[in-house]
């Protein structure tokens, strides 16, 4: 199968600080690719490079769909539009004041937007544009069903629980029709019981839609327990990469995780 | 239950005064007067009336310690006796005072009773036949409101000055619906918004002077103009954020201004421009006798000649303009560039995330909260038939931008009860002289303190997946 993603030296400098070095990975499409390491070990970073949202120092990141994106030379907005990348936030980023359907039409802005004839079909109330946005409300039922909020539908977003919140934010990415996900700790934050459901709508995900998934997490009981691959970060430099049983045999993450161990007591 | 807090509320209502007493000592109690050629200024010594101020202050501040102990009963006593005292033949030093000393009761016993009436609303909405009529007024009031402004100009206390406060009311109205486009909707602080007036309105008068252009010809294009400068500004400025954006807007509003003031051989500068044509009906004028080749809309209707005649026709142009900006921007909510405008507001961010274009999403509600103002601005150029840089200071962008945050922000009837409020009770209470200001900054005050989000805070989804009935549920 081809790859979806491939990150090549990656380098992301802050001033004097070095947030990323020269990182390498690929992602797969029907794959779930986890990125995790201690707090600071460069994640979100990564995450923010391949998204637009920083510029990489050094590196190139191409996504392999229709045609090859380079998403270090993209504006921010174009790689959710043209190469299709979505995220979603470790600080849940809802419309908080628009309801929970608004949000998820939102989503399929620049479809609807080409639909509504840059506004004027959709002024004019045409049929096109009508069925259009009709179209663009079943897809967000069915998200909604998948998620179990059909019922708060109307309401704002704002008001939902905080897992139902973490779900809406995973459903409004989906709803762009992406090509690849990233999802930054989606898991933080939720009970046991939730954080279940989430690793059966994740897996879902990448079973059902078919799209690659990169996902920053710390909870190891989503992480081991769903992924395909597991590449771990710390200080900013790749320490190991591989499968999750691999991973946790690895004594460099053990390391990493439970302090190093040259004294011989620190552990 | 007073008892042992009563020191401590005298000395809280006493330091209160003291306050109030520096403050006002040489705002109100001197007062310079011309005691003749020689001597030059004197001075009026006004101690009664900061005697009696200070007192007003000083009970008014007790009473609210008051209620807020609980002792809601005695403190609306206090509010009642005050406003009695004022609204009787008293003698107090100045005329004025008696408005003081009623406002303060009434003020007091308002205060005090507040949480009452806020309780006793909240359990009337809360029951059945509450919530049933609560969405039932939400439903009729712009219908009745839009019912009542069609069929004003026919009401028998339509007079001149009704009409023309009807026509001002209006006017802000559209003002404030199209910058809710950009304030309200797109949440883009635009302190500026005056100057697309401006060009709205220098366009219609310039032409129309100048080239010999009709109003309805010009319409159109003020609009064209006014947008064009909306892009022009906004294609630099807007990946700039919240304050930032507010202070270029600000400093562009000015520049407007001052390029008109200055730029003497186009605009003719602080001379303004004078005998600009009114809107025509059918090419015919609004005039006792119409100009050589021209027909008067009296002849024209064969009906006698009135000068209200004019006033109502503009009257109605206004309405259509307001309405048709209402419909658009209704319109435009519940498509994708509306959603998209309430997102960006929402969080700019994860807009992004979603390859929602920040930039273009927010130049096209910049271009069209500016195109409204184009529009607004070449009728208040046709209706004053006279215009100078004076009509486009800050204040105004301030009173519109006003009108947008104190209606709620992006209410479509909130603008218009603000408007009314803002506009109309200024304008009622001129009999007040120069204290009508200060029921201008009352009101604003007023509603800063009982409904921080606006008069109607309440927002209605662009689309539903359930229907109404079973919306509000769960």
């Amino acid at each position: 199968m081809a790859t979806l993603i491939e990150v090549e030296h990656l380098s992301m400098r802050f001033g004097g600080l070095v947030a990323v070095d020269d990182i390498s990975f690929t992602g797969q499409p029907r794959q779930i690719t986890a990125i995790i390491g201690p707090n600071g070990a460069g994640k979100t970073t990564v995450f923010n490079c391949i998204t637009g949202f920083y510029k990489p120092t050094i590196g190139r990141l191409t996504l392999h769909g229709d045609r090859d994106y380079l998403l270090e030379r993209m504006l921010g907005h174009e790689i959710g539009q043209r190469a299709r990348v979505a995220r979603t936030f470790q600080n849940i980023r809802l419309f908080p004041a628009m309801t929970v359907l608004e949000n998820l039409m939102v989503a399929q802005h620049n479809k609807l937007m080409a639909a509504s004839g840059m506004s004027i079909f959709g002024l004019l109330g045409l049929a096109r544009w009508r069925t259009a946005e009709a179209r663009a409300v079943e897809l967000a039922r069915a998200w909604l069903e998948r998620i179990d909020l059909v019922d708060v539908a109307d309401r704002p977003a704002g008001e939902l629980p905080y897992g139902a919140q973490r779900r809406l934010e995973i459903a409004r990415a989906m709803c762009t029709e992406p090509r690849l996900l990233c999802l930054d700790e989606p898991a933080a934050g939720l009970n046991p019981r939730e954080s279940a459901d989430l690793n059966k709508l994740l897996v879902s995900i990448r079973d059902l839609d078919g799209i690659g998934v990169l996902l920053i997490e710390h909870d190891m009981s989503v992480v081991m327990n769903i992924s395909d691959h597991i590449v771990v970060l710390d200080y900013g430099r790749k320490i190991a990469e591989g499968d999750p049983a691999a991973i946790q045999r690895d004594p460099a993450v053990i390391r990493a995780y439970l302090g190093t161990d040259e004294s011989g007591d620190d552990a | 239950m007073v008892g042992p807090r009563l020191p401590a509320m005298l000395k809280d209502a006493g330091l209160t005064t003291l306050v109030a007493a520096a403050l006002g000592i040489f705002i109100v109690g001197f007062r310079t007067v011309d005691v003749g050629s020689r001597t030059g200024l004197g001075f009026d010594y006004e101690f009664a009336d900061l005697g009696v101020a200070l007192v007003v202050i000083f009970v008014g501040r007790f009473g609210l310690s008051l209620a807020s102990i609980g002792l809601r009963w005695p403190a609306i006593a206090l509010g009642a006796v005050m406003a009695a005292v004022g609204a009787s033949p008293l003698e107090l030093p100045s005329g004025f005072l008696h408005w003081f000393v009623v406002l303060g009761g009434v003020l007091l016993a308002i205060r005090a009773a507040w949480p009452w009436a806020n309780q006793a609303f909240a359990t009337a909405v809360a029951t059945p036949g509450g919530r049933a009529l609560d969405r039932l007024a939400a439903k009729w009031i712009g219908v009745l409101m839009l019912g009542f402004a069609l069929v004003l100009p026919a009401l028998p206390f339509a007079d001149q000055k009704t009409m023309d406060l009807g026509v001002l009311i209006l006017t802000y109205v559209m003002l404030g619906w199209g910058l809710n486009i950009v304030v309200g909707l797109a949440g883009l602080l635009d302190l500026g918004y005056v100057a697309f007036y401006a060009v709205g309105a220098y366009a219609y008068a310039l032409l129309s002077t100048q080239h010999g252009l009709g109003f309805w010809a010009v319409l159109p294009l003020a609009g064209m103009f006014a947008a064009t400068f909306g892009v022009l500004l906004g294609f630099p400025v807007l990946r700039l954020r919240g304050d930032y954006l507010a202070i270029v807007t600000l400093g562009f509003g000015e520049i407007i201004r001052l390029v008109i003031l200055n730029w003497v051989d186009f605009t003719n500068g602080p001379a303004g421009i004078g005998s600009i044509p009114g809107p025509t009906l059918f090419g015919a004028v609004f005039a006792e006798t119409a100009p050589a080749g021209k027909q008067t809309v009296a002849e024209m209707l064969g009906i006698p000649f009135d000068s209200n005649q004019r006033l109502i026709f503009l009257y109605y142009i206004i309405l259509v303009l307001a309405l048709v900006t209402n419909l658009f921007t209704q319109r435009m909510r519940a498509l994708p560039v509306g959603r998209a405008w309430e997102a960006l507001r929402e969080d700019e961010t994860a807009c992004k995330a979603l390859g929602i274009n920040p930039t273009n999403t927010k130049l096209t509600a910049f271009a069209i909260g500016a195109m409204f103002a184009g529009f607004a601005g070449s009728f208040f150029a046709a209706k004053q038939r006279f215009i100078s840089p004076e009509s486009f200071t800050f204040i105004e962008s301030a009173i519109i931008l006003a009108i947008v945050v104190l209606g709620g922000m992006g209410s479509q009837i909130g603008v218009v009860l603000a408007a009314i409020l803002l506009i109309g009770l200024p304008e009622w209470f001129r009999d007040l002289g120069n204290y009508r200001m200060l029921a201008f900054g009352l009101a604003m005050v007023l509603i800063m303190v009982f409904r921080p989000r606006g008069l109607i805070a309440h927002r209605e989804p662009s689309i539903r997946l359930h229907p109404v009935a079973s919306g509000g549920s769960g």
